[in-house]
């Protein structure tokens, strides 16, 4: 038997892992390093980080020192109150559209092909959206909001502290459900639809078979979802950087806008390192959960 | 039996009005873009978008402005991103399906361990190397330039796409490649004439996702791009909102013109898209 010209493996993975070793290996090391790096010692403490932790500006606060009822409440925490309203709400709605829009709705392709315009335009463009979408004079919501009563709801959204955040994770439901819902959808696929005619037969409630059927079967799916958007909420910037810079008043600073804040604003690199490892820190257990689901 | 059916049939009718009206909803936003981009703004103040504009009102004022104004130059942007997003995707697909061949059909040292920083970089946010590559940049003279913003979106693109195309030769039947050893075909021959051309579909969807990231990208061309020629469309856009007064007019067609690409692609490789994301191949 004769075997063909045994070519080294080195002689494709050279191209690739030179990119990556220069732009992405290296520097990833390398901030951590100059995340210690205190400027005014001249060698390496936690300072940068101490600073980092405790600032107290607006734009670059990571914890409020007292937390009230409305923000600002520093990035990290906003940061945690997207994931707690974002992740909830989309993993729910996602489920739930993907199931009624396989077994019940006329026109699923095109309603799906609508859902996922979110993640298909520029996120900078999503947070344009988001403020015009909340706009008093040109918005829809504040109008709809008025008939409330409730005066604060009738006005510019993003531009009063109380409300801004909020009007932000709404928004990046419109965003982001997109992604839920073609990944749900391509699950449910792989459920037998024996299972459901069979259910449906015995008289099983839509609920029912929602819960104890669709559910259970999606469980890896849900998983992914629940982690990538955790993921997302987590390293959110252009939605943020575009719809309201941080403001007002910092209300809606999350940890990726402060970390570009102290590199463009405030040219303070070390401290920007620092912020930067602060945030990979965070997203450290989900991208463990995600290698240990791939293993599997 | 009569009254279940006819239940079973309101709720049907149900179900479907709140879904439609919600996929409306879900559209919305880009009618409200396109009216208010088009119509004179103070139109828009008085009245609101949500009507049927007369015709002869509509100018394409607001694009023109958006594109040509020396102050905004969304066209010099466009051109920045043609260039920026083309190169960042032909770069890393190339690399990224060598390697991907070599972490499907080759064996070598440490191929577990590889694969999975290939993995690991997917997830690891972005920020995280801005401040060395930016020293390194400034060294190189490569801060400020279209190649340096190339170089660093081709090093992540590889990562992604090497793990999208690996998924994607994996389904290749590997009979087809022993059966090509056998007769004496080397690897690149292999690659060349039986993994590429089986592997279209994937190669497709990896170009048109990637291509779509890059042109998406803010947060690269923020910190790593500066000067006015070498913006990207993204940047422009930000910078047509001013601090406290915002011209949604101009703001309007600045997004319709900075999504009309991913747009375009979408509409034209809408499975590929849907696909690619179905099988994981989001990145953000």
């Amino acid at each position: 038997m004769k075997l063909g010209k045994k070519v080294k493996p080195i002689t494709f993975l050279l191209l690739p892992f030179t990119l990556i070793s220069i732009f992405v290996l290296y520097p990833i090391v390398a901030t951590v390093f100059y995340s210690f790096y205190d400027k005014g010692l001249g060698s390496f403490s936690l300072r940068n980080y101490i600073d980092v932790v405790f600032a107290t500006s607006p734009l670059n606060m990571l914890i409020a020192r007292t937390l009230h009822s409305s923000p600002p409440w520093g990035a990290l925490i906003h940061n945690l109150v997207w994931v707690a309203l974002h992740v909830p709400l989309v993993t729910f709605l996602g489920l739930i559209l993907a199931f009624l829009l396989k077994y019940y709705v006329k026109g699923s392709i095109v309603i799906k092909a609508v859902l996922f315009l979110g993640i298909v335009i520029p996120p900078a463009v999503g947070g344009l959206v988001i403020r015009f979408m909340f706009d008093e004079i040109v918005g829809i919501f504040p109008r709809l909001f008025s008939y409330t009563g409730i005066e604060l709801l009738s006005k510019t959204w993003t531009s009063y502290p109380q409300i801004a955040l909020f009007a932000l994770i709404l928004g990046s439901v419109w965003i982001w459900l997109g992604f839920a819902v073609t990944v749900f959808s391509a699950a449910l696929e792989t459920v037998p639809k024996s299972h459901i005619d069979a259910a449906r037969v015995f008289g099983a409630s839509m609920w029912h078979i929602f819960s104890k059927i669709v559910v259970p079967e999606l469980k890896p799916a849900i998983t992914i979802v629940v982690v990538m958007t955790v993921l997302w909420d987590l390293k959110i910037f252009d939605v943020v950087y575009a719809s309201t810079g941080g403001g007002p008043g910092g209300s809606t600073t999350v940890l990726a806008l402060v970390m570009y804040n102290y590199f463009a604003r405030a040219l303070d690199y070390y401290k920007s390192a620092a912020v930067a490892v602060i945030l990979t820190l965070i997203t450290v257990p989900f991208i463990v959960l995600v290698l240990r689901w791939l293993k599997e | 039996m009569i009254k279940t059916t006819t239940k079973k049939l309101i709720k049907t009718i149900l179900i479907n009005a709140v879904i439609w009206a919600l996929a409306l909803l879900w559209v919305l936003p880009f009618i409200g873009l396109a009216l208010v981009s088009l119509m004179p703004y103070r139109g828009v103040i008085v009245r609101g978008w949500l009507r049927l504009p007369s015709l002869d009102s509509l100018s394409f004022k607001n694009f023109i402005e958006a594109l040509a104004n020396p102050l905004y130059d969304m066209a010099t942007g466009y051109r920045n991103s043609v260039i920026v997003a083309s190169a960042s995707t032909i770069l890393p697909l190339i690399s990224a399906a060598l390697a991907a061949y070599a972490f499907t059909y080759l064996d070598f040292r440490l191929k577990a361990m590889l694969f999975g920083l290939i993995i690991v970089i997917m997830m690891v946010p972005q920020q995280l190397v801005v401040v060395p590559l930016f020293f390194l940049y400034n060294y190189l003279r490569l801060y400020n330039t279209i190649p340096g913003i190339v170089l660093l979106h081709s090093a992540w693109g590889v990562a992604w796409s090497t793990f999208f195309l690996r998924n994607y030769f994996k389904f290749i039947p590997k009979s087809l490649v022993d059966a090509a050893r056998v007769f004496g075909a080397s690897d690149f021959q292999i690659f060349r004439k039986i993994v590429m051309p089986l592997s279209i579909p994937g190669i497709i969807a990896a170009t048109v996702l990637q291509f779509t990231w890059v042109w998406n990208d803010l947060f690269y061309a923020l910190t790593f791009l500066v000067s006015k020629e070498n913006q990207v469309l993204t940047q422009k856009l930000v910078m047509l909102k001013g601090e406290y007064h915002i011209d949604w007019g101009l703001l309007t067609a600045g997004s319709i013109i900075t999504m009309s690409m991913p747009l375009i692609l979408y509409i034209a490789f809408n499975k590929y898209f849907m696909r690619g994301v179905a099988g994981w191949g989001v990145r953000r």
